[in-house]
This record gives structure tokens, C-alpha cells and sequence, in this order.
């Protein structure tokens, strides 16, 4: 028990939930100071983990939890998407009569199971830490009930869910039953690669993984969910949980089965193409931007699943550059949104950004920077990620994901400029508020600077990811 | 280490622009005297850096080289002969395109002036940088400001245009990027000096080649992926169009000497045939497109087709006319195409409406006006004594001598070429003043006096006395071509053995 103190974070956000869900029962109106709270004591959780040091490699529970560089990473850019949706959602809630205390103890709980889930080296601990997210994230994404688009979307989001974890679990039975463990490590030393009833497994299990990160063909879920959720967890929705599932792709695909690659490539490479080819042209019919923007990503799985495809260390740092690249992107975007209010009301269409840079220049020349950067255009960070992506792509020769992936850039940016085109050139509508919270301005300012400056020092954030190695 | 020229030249337009993106001056004239100001004290520097050029040294100068991209890319940047005249060409086009937005933007002027002057910055950038990657980086960047450019201040169709304009030449470069990678991945560099001595593999220099000229052939631009250009060119406000013209398409020339010449000379030697009957098609096809249009700067547009056309058939000739020709072409072509935007761009002002058959008559009420123009179209169409002149001279010389047909045909061109510029001109400045509207029109005024005359002396210098211009780019290009030559000559013998 003296290695105890490695899992110091998920045992203070776990108590931190239970404290919180008290203090709530007992004092009444207190949604402003649960919220606080919840934001203060996420952010030492964050401290907690970067204190663990540096190259540690360490199992826990008969090796069923690991503590290393690429988890300590993980955890840190979740942290840091929970920190900054409940910074900048506080005023979004208040506004739409949903300042509830369950949402930043939700929010907490569902970062519980993410910790767990990226820690995790065993399916079991795998599949809890999955579903404790999962739960919290069903009420979330129904989190406006009044609303019928909301609750449409928790219930959507539930049933499928339910369904691809019941496939993910059956999977895992399959690897069970053929392996003999659900450890990770022992699985590797135990597999027998001929054997189909594995490859079934892992196919169950991917196609569960996939839904979670909503890569075609099991994204049907997200445009919906993506538009009905209030539009501060829609933002949770669209970064922290890829995280986590991004997390256990690369550990499931990585340490007991790095053997079968031959079987998965084909998979992962599939899903990536389909993901970046649909994400791209189903967008450019897209009116309202919450759903523009669930195709988008979608899109930008297929580019992170790329980086994955290819069996190197190199393309898993690609993907992780890719997301933590994508996370400070949309959270950029988000905020821009967020700040789409006149009268109390926010407003989310396309066209209700129509002539925004007449009377919102800086506002508008952040979303002009952020999307010309979702667009991967040079000398913005989105470029960079798309770079190191196509660059581990092609060391291993694989250029018809390459190039099938640099065309889809292509009709992806029709859709972005789409917008900028709504932004610059089209007549202007009323003005919006210009009053916002300070966290919203941070939130803006500092992602924006980041990708517009990214250039400046491109090696520091490839530094910090080169130091995981999972091969 | 020295002064990094090279790097404040890049850096001075963004710092300027990033004053005025700060300025909270309502009075517009201060942002455009902050403009103008920057970009000519770059002009200066330019104009010192090739004082100090060493024209007699093939090796790259200048260089700069820094750790960027840990471990892999550098940023380097550095000049031979041919990069300065384009970096000087750059720095003369910005600030005349910032004296001609006199007035003529209101709305929201100094979000143009911010454009024009990243632009400058990316352009320089582009002509200096030493690395493929770098390279792309500049290439490719210079696509956001245009496209504001074009759509915010554009005419009535500019949304359709910019859209174009972006995404036509976004696909020709993700290829590029994909060769450049692919370079990175076989080579272990993208630093072009060492890739000139270590050379590419010959097995994928087709297929290389190909995917930079996919991007090159699109900036270009070379029939039949020229139509964005009559697009753009028509949207664009006047200063947009003259960037566009005067340099947004040398990178494409610059791009095909420095990268497909220098990198892949086998497979350069290949598709020669290729670019020949591309560029025959384009310097004829285009020149009698040119002939029958209405609109003047669609004319001129399709004007600039084909003398692209002639550049990179100059190109490809691989002799040392042909190039020494292309270069010439591509510098006179950017001061005289600038200024013919910039002549249509008076009149426009003036009456609003770009229609050949508008006018008429001119000369008498426009005497001064008309001087100019007629210099320019004759410098246009290669008058003796004009820079045109020097340039197709000596690419005509250097298809003679590869290829007779070749440049029988391209001569065509230079027929073609007098006479949809005599005849344009002809309807717009002679003939009978029918059109009572055109009396109202002043001469040029002090300001477009100015800009003419800044872009005609240069014209006319050059084309009485083009030694400068030689001296300047002659042992860079003989460099080129023994390189050329050695990879060519190394790969025969192999394949004997």
C-alpha cells in the first residue's frame, strides 16, 4: 500500500465528488460555490498529477493500473478541458436557468472515469472507469430538460451508448476466453495471434472505442447529441471524452496486441479515411454550427485514428500532438460561440455570425485564426498537427491514407471558409453583447495566441509528448 | 554572425502591421503613412541588399540557419541571383499598391493595409527560404490574407472568386506537401542545399516532380488550371489584382527554377514535352481567349496567362537564354502588368465600369494618361527598348535552340500578343469619345503620376540596358544548368554501366 500516493488524484476527485454532493444537500442555493469549489479543487488535482515524476512506470493492483508518461499527459489535458468548460460554462448555465450544483459534480465524476479509464491496463478497470464516465455524461447531455432537443439527446445518446458497450463487453469476454486474462501485459504474452475468436475481440472492442470517439461509421450519435446538449457540455462533449477514449485505443492496440497489427491496421486505417472523407463533406451542408462543428470533429478523429494506423511511436505522438493541438482549437471555437449572446439569448447558426467582423473585429479575427487553423493552413498550429500526422504517415509508406487525408483538408476547407465568408464578406446583423465573463476572454485570447504563435516555438509541445513511449 | 538581413526583411511588413492592427487612430491617413513607410523603408533595404550581393559567387548568400523544429527543420533562409530580383520586385510592387489604395478603399482601410503587408512579408519569405518545409510554410500561408483580399474588398462576384482562388490552389499544394514529406522521409532532410548535393532518388523523381507541379502548375498559372486567375483578377480591388499578377505568380516560376529544375533534373528532363505543349496551348489558346474579351481586366488576365506561358517554356529549354529570358519575363512582366492593372484601375475609379466598349477617345481629355498606357502596352507586347522585349528575345532564342517547331509556335504567340494589346488600346484610347460620361474624367493625378512613372522607369532602364538584371542572375543560372547538367549526364553513365 506504500504506492498508494501514485493514485493521489483519482482518490482526491473521488472524494471531492462525495464532498461536494454533501455540502450541496446541505446548504441550500449554493450552485455558485459548488461551482467554484469544483473548479478550485479540479485544478489541484491537476497539480497533483504533474508532481508525480517524471519517468515513472509504475503498475498498481496486480498490474491492472498504470501510472506513466503518456497517462500523467492524458490526465493533464483533461483536467485542464474540465478546468476550462466549467471556467467559461458558469454564465451559459446561469443564462439558460440550468446553474445547478449537479452539473460541476457530474462534470467531476465523469473526469473520475476518465482518470481511470486512461490509467487503466486491464479491461475490467477499462470498462468501469467507461461506464462511470459514460453515466455522468447521459445526464449531462439531457442536462437542459425543460428543453426537448436536450433530453432527445441524453436519451439518443444512452441507447446507442448502451448498445456499444454491450459490444465492448462482449468483446472483451472474447479476449478473456481466448487469452485466458484481461490484463493487458499477460494478454501480450499469452496471445495466440491465430486465432480468430481474438480478432473478434478486437473487433468488438474497437467498434466500441470507435463509437466513443465517434469515427464513422459510429458517429451517428454525435451531430445530435452535439446540437441538442446545452452548448457548455456540448464543448465537454466534443474534447474531454476523446481524450480518455483516444487513451485506451492507444494502450488496447498498443500493448497486448502491437503482434496483430496486421489485423487492426486495416481497421484503424479504415476508420480514418471513412471519418475524415464523411466528416468533411457532411459538414458542408451544415446550417447550425453546433452540429457543423460535431462533423468537424468528426473529421478530426479520422486524422487522429491516422496517426494511430500507422504502428510507431512516432504516429501515437502524432495523435497526441493532433488532439491536445485539436482540444486548444476548440476550445478557442467554443468560447467564440459562447459569446454569441444578445438579450439573454444565445444564438448558434451560421447565419447569425453573418457580418460579425464589422461589429466585433476582435472576435472575429480569433475565429478567423482558429478556423483558417482547423483548416490545417499554414503558419497556424492546426497545420503542425496535420504536419506530424502526414509525416509518421508517410515513414511508413502508407500514401494512399496520406493523400486520400491531404484531399479531405481540401473539402474541409470549403466548409470553413464557408463560415469566414459569412463572417467578413456577407451584410451585418445586430450587434451582440460585449460584455463577458473575464474566463470566456482568457479562454479566447490564450487559445488564439497559442495557435497563431504556435510557429514561433514548434518543438516545445513535441518535446514534452516525445517522452511517451509505449513500444 | 551577422545582421540577419534576410530575416528583418520578412519580419519588418508584419511588425508594421501588427502597429496598425493596434492603432487606435481613427484617421486613416496615419495608418496609410505607417504603411507606407514600413514597406518602403523595406524597399531600401532590399535595394542596399543588392548593393551588397556578390553576383559573382554561386553559392547561396546571406544564410541564416536556425534550430526550429527540433532535430529536423531549420529555418534557413538565404539568396542566390535569381531570389533577389524577386525579393526587390516584392518590395517595389507593395509600396506602389499601398499609394494606390489613395482613397479608393473606404471601408475599412486599415484591415487592407494589414493584408497587403503580410502579404509582402510571406512573398519575401517565399523567395528567401531555404528549406522545402519553410518554403511551403511561406507558399502556402500567403493563401489567407489573398482570399480576405479579394473577398472583403472584391467586386460582385468576389465571393464566388476568393472561393476559388483558395481552394484551386490548396489542392495543387497538399500534393506538395505530401512530395515534400516524402523527401524528408527518403532523404533524412529538407534543407534544399544539402538535397541539390545529395540528389533524390531517380525512382520517384517523376512522381515528385509531378505533385510539385500540381502545385506550381495551379500559381502558375498554366492552361488548363488557369481559370481561377480571369476570376480572381476580375474580383480583386486594383491593389489585390496587382499583387496577384506582379507577384503572386512568380512564386510559381521561381518555384519550377529553384525546385523542379534544381531537385528533380531527370525528371524535369522527362516531362519537358510536357510543359512545352502546356505552355504552346496556354501562349496560344489564352491569346486569342485574350482577344475576344470585354472586359479589360479579364483581358489583361488572360494577357498574363500567356506570358506565364512563355516563362515556363523558358524554363524548360534548360539553357542559359532560356532561363536568363524566363527570369527577365517574369520581372518585366510584374512591372508591366502591375502598371496595367494599375491603368485600368484609373479609369475604373473614375467611371466604374471595366468594359472595353465604355470608352473610347481618351487621349484628348486623358493626354497624360494615355502616354503611360500606350508605354505599357507596348512593353507588353515586347517592343524593342521595353523589358518585354529582353525577356521573350531571350526565351524565343532558347526554345531556337532546343526545339525549331516549338518556337515557331511560341512566336505566334508574340504576334497574338500585339494584337489584342494594340487593339485594346486602340478602342480605349482612339477612336471617337461617344460615351458623354468620359468628359467628366480628370487626368492622373499626382499620386497615380507617381506610380506610373515609379513602374515605367524601370520598364524602359531595363530594356535599353538589361545588364544589371544579367549580371545579377547570370552565374546563379550557369550553376543551375551544370547541376543540371552533371545529375543528367551522372544518371546516363550509370544506366551504360
Amino acid at each position: 500500500m506504500n504506492n498508494l500516493h501514485f493514485i493521489s488524484p483519482e482518490i482526491f476527485v473521488s472524494l471531492t465528488v462525495m464532498f461536494l454532493l454533501i455540502l450541496g444537500v446541505f446548504i441550500k442555493n449554493s450552485s455558485n460555490l459548488i461551482h467554484n469549489l469544483s473548479m478550485i479543487f479540479l485544478f489541484i488535482t491537476g497539480i497533483l498529477i504533474l508532481n508525480n515524476p517524471l519517468e515513472t512506470n509504475i503498475t498498481l493492483f496486480n498490474g491492472s493500473y498504470i501510472i506513466d508518461n503518456l497517462s500523467s499527459y492524458m490526465k493533464a489535458l483533461t483536467i485542464l478541458g474540465g478546468v476550462v468548460v466549467l471556467s467559461i460554462s458558469k454564465k451559459y448555465l446561469k443564462i439558460s436557468n440550468i446553474f445547478l450544483i449537479e452539473y460541476p459534480i457530474l462534470i467531476l465524476s465523469s473526469i473520475l472515469g476518465m482518470m481511470v479509464m486512461i490509467s487503466s491496463n486491464d479491461l475490467i478497470v477499462f470498462y468501469v472507469g467507461l461506464e462511470l464516465q459514460s453515466l455522468a455524461l447521459y445526464v449531462l447531455a439531457s442536462f437542459n430538460r425543460d428543453q426537448l432537443k436536450s433530453s432527445e439527446s441524453g436519451l439518443k445518446y444512452f441507447v446507442l451508448s448502451a448498445l456499444s458497450s454491450g459490444l465492448l463487453l462482449y468483446g472483451c469476454s472474447l479476449i478473456y476466453g481466448f487469452s485466458g486474462s484481461t490484463n493487458f501485459n499477460i494478454v501480450a504474452q499469452t496471445i495466440n495471434s491465430t486465432h480468430y475468436g481474438l480478432t473478434f475481440g478486437i473487433v468488438f472492442i474497437l467498434v466500441g472505442l470507435a463509437f466513443k470517439i465517434s469515427a464513422v461509421p459510429f458517429h451517428m450519435w454525435a451531430p445530435d447529441v452535439y446540437e441538442g446538449s446545452p452548448t457548455s457540455v456540448t464543448l465537454f462533449f466534443a474534447i474531454v471524452p476523446k481524450i480518455a477514449a483516444l487513451t485506451v485505443f492507444i494502450r488496447f492496440l498498443y500493448i497486448p496486441f502491437i503482434n496483430m497489427i496486421d489485423q487492426w491496421q486495416t481497421i484503424i486505417v479504415f476508420l480514418s479515411i471513412t471519418s475524415m472523407i464523411f466528416g468533411a463533406v457532411a459538414a458542408i451542408g451544415q446550417k447550425n454550427l453546433k452540429r457543423l462543428i460535431a462533423y468537424s470533429s468528426i473529421g478530426h478523429i479520422g486524422y487522429t485514428l491516422a496517426g494511430l494506423a500507422v504502428g510507431t511511436n512516432e504516429g501515437i505522438q502524432s495523435s497526441i500532438v493532433y488532439i491536445s493541438i485539436y482540444i486548444v482549437m476548440n476550445l478557442g471555437l467554443f468560447s467564440c460561440l459562447l459569446m454569441m449572446k444578445r438579450n439573454n439569448q444565445y444564438f448558434e447558426t451560421i447565419d447569425d455570425l453573418s457580418g460579425l467582423s464589422k461589429n466585433h473585429s476582435v472576435l472575429s479575427l480569433s475565429l478567423l485564426i482558429i478556423l483558417f487553423s482547423l483548416a490545417g493552413i499554414p503558419p497556424l498550429a492546426g497545420f503542425f498537427a496535420k504536419f506530424y500526422i502526414f509525416k509518421a504517415v508517410i515513414e511508413q509508406s502508407m500514401f494512399f491514407l496520406a493523400i486520400v487525408g491531404l484531399l479531405s483538408t481540401v473539402i474541409a476547407a470549403f466548409y470553413y471558409l464557408r463560415i469566414i465568408k459569412v463572417i467578413y464578406f456577407d451584410e451585418e446583423k445586430e450587434k451582440y453583447d460585449t460584455e463577458h465573463s473575464i474566463w470566456l476572454k482568457i479562454s479566447l485570447t490564450f487559445s488564439t495566441l497559442l495557435i497563431l504563435l504556435y510557429f514561433i516555438f514548434p518543438s516545445k509541445l513535441v518535446e514534452i509528448v516525445s517522452r511517451i513511449n509505449i513500444i | 554572425m551577422n545582421f540577419p538581413i534576410l530575416s528583418s526583411l520578412i519580419l519588418l511588413p508584419t511588425i508594421g502591421a501588427f502597429f496598425l492592427l493596434f492603432s487606435k487612430d481613427k484617421n486613416s491617413n496615419t495608418d496609410k503613412y505607417v504603411a507606407l513607410f514600413t514597406s518602403f523603408v523595406n524597399f531600401l533595404i532590399s535595394i542596399y541588399l543588392w548593393f551588397l550581393f556578390d553576383p559573382t559567387s554561386s553559392s547561396f548568400q546571406f544564410i541564416e540557419d536556425r534550430e526550429w523544429l527540433k532535430g529536423f527543420i531549420n529555418y534557413k533562409v538565404g539568396i542566390d541571383g535569381i531570389s533577389i530580383l524577386f525579393i526587390i520586385l516584392t518590395t517595389l510592387i507593395t509600396p506602389l499598391c499601398i499609394i494606390s489604395v489613395n482613397n479608393k478603399i473606404e471601408n475599412r482601410l486599415r484591415d487592407f493595409l494589414i493584408a497587403i503587408l503580410l502579404m509582402e512579408s510571406l512573398m519575401i519569405g517565399v523567395f528567401c527560404s531555404l528549406d522545402l518545409v519553410i518554403f511551403y510554410l511561406f507558399f502556402e500561408a500567403g493563401l489567407i490574407p489573398m482570399f480576405l483580399i479579394i473577398g472583403i474588398w472584391g467586386g460582385a462576384r468576389r465571393v464566388y472568386s476568393a472561393f476559388k482562388f483558395f481552394l484551386y490552389t490548396l489542392l495543387g499544394s497538399v500534393l506538395m506537401l505530401v512530395a515534400i514529406i516524402s523527401i524528408y522521409w527518403m532523404s533524412g532532410t529538407t534543407d534544399i542545399i544539402q538535397l541539390y548535393e545529395l540528389g533524390i532518388d531517380t525512382k520517384y523523381q517523376n512522381l515528385l516532380w509531378l505533385a510539385f507541379f500540381s502545385s506550381f502548375a495551379v500559381k502558375t498559372p498554366m492552361w488548363p488550371v488557369h481559370t481561377w486567375l480571369p476570376d480572381a483578377h476580375v474580383e480583386a480591388p486594383t491593389a489585390g489584382s496587382v499583387l496577384l499578377a506582379a507577384i503572386l505568380l512568380k512564386m510559381a516560376g521561381y518555384g519550377f527554377i529553384r525546385f523542379s529544375l534544381g531537385l528533380f533534373p531527370l525528371a524535369s528532363e522527362f516531362f519537358t514535352p510536357l510543359v512545352y505543349s502546356l505552355s504552346l496551348i496556354a501562349i496560344v489558346y489564352t491569346s486569342l481567349v485574350a482577344l475576344m474579351q470585354e472586359d479589360m481586366k479579364k483581358l489583361i488576365a488572360y494577357s498574363s496567362v500567356a506570358h506565364m506561358g512563355f516563362v515556363t517554356l523558358g524554363i524548360f529549354t534548360i539553357t542559359q537564354q532560356g532561363i536568363e529570358g524566363s527570369i527577365i519575363q517574369m520581372i518585366s512582366h510584374g512591372l508591366v502588368s502591375a502598371a496595367l492593372f494599375l491603368c485600368v484601375g484609373v479609369v475604373y475609379d473614375r467611371i466604374h465600369s471595366r468594359l472595353i466598349k465604355t470608352y473610347g477617345g481618351l487621349i484628348s481629355i486623358m493626354p497624360k494618361y494615355s502616354i503611360l498606357f500606350m508605354l505599357f502596352t507596348l512593353a507588353a507586347l515586347g517592343l524593342p527598348g521595353t523589358s518585354g522585349f529582353i525577356g521573350e528575345f531571350l526565351i524565343l532564342m532558347g526554345a531556337f535552340k532546343d526545339n525549331f517547331l516549338v518556337a515557331v509556335i511560341a512566336s505566334l504567340g508574340v504576334i497574338f500578343g500585339a494584337a489584342y494589346m494594340l487593339w485594346l488600346y486602340r478602342r480605349v484610347v482612339f477612336g471617337k469619345l461617344i460615351n458623354k460620361d468620359l468628359l467628366k474624367m480628370a487626368d492622373l493625378d499626382r499620386s497615380e503620376r507617381f506610380i506610373l512613372l515609379s513602374l515605367a522607369i524601370p520598364v524602359l532602364f531595363f530594356g535599353f540596358y538589361p545588364e544589371p538584371l544579367m549580371n545579377t542572375i547570370e552565374i546563379s543560372v550557369k550553376n543551375l544548368i551544370d547541376m543540371y547538367n552533371f545529375n543528367l549526364n551522372m544518371y546516363s553513365s550509370e544506366v551504360q554501366q
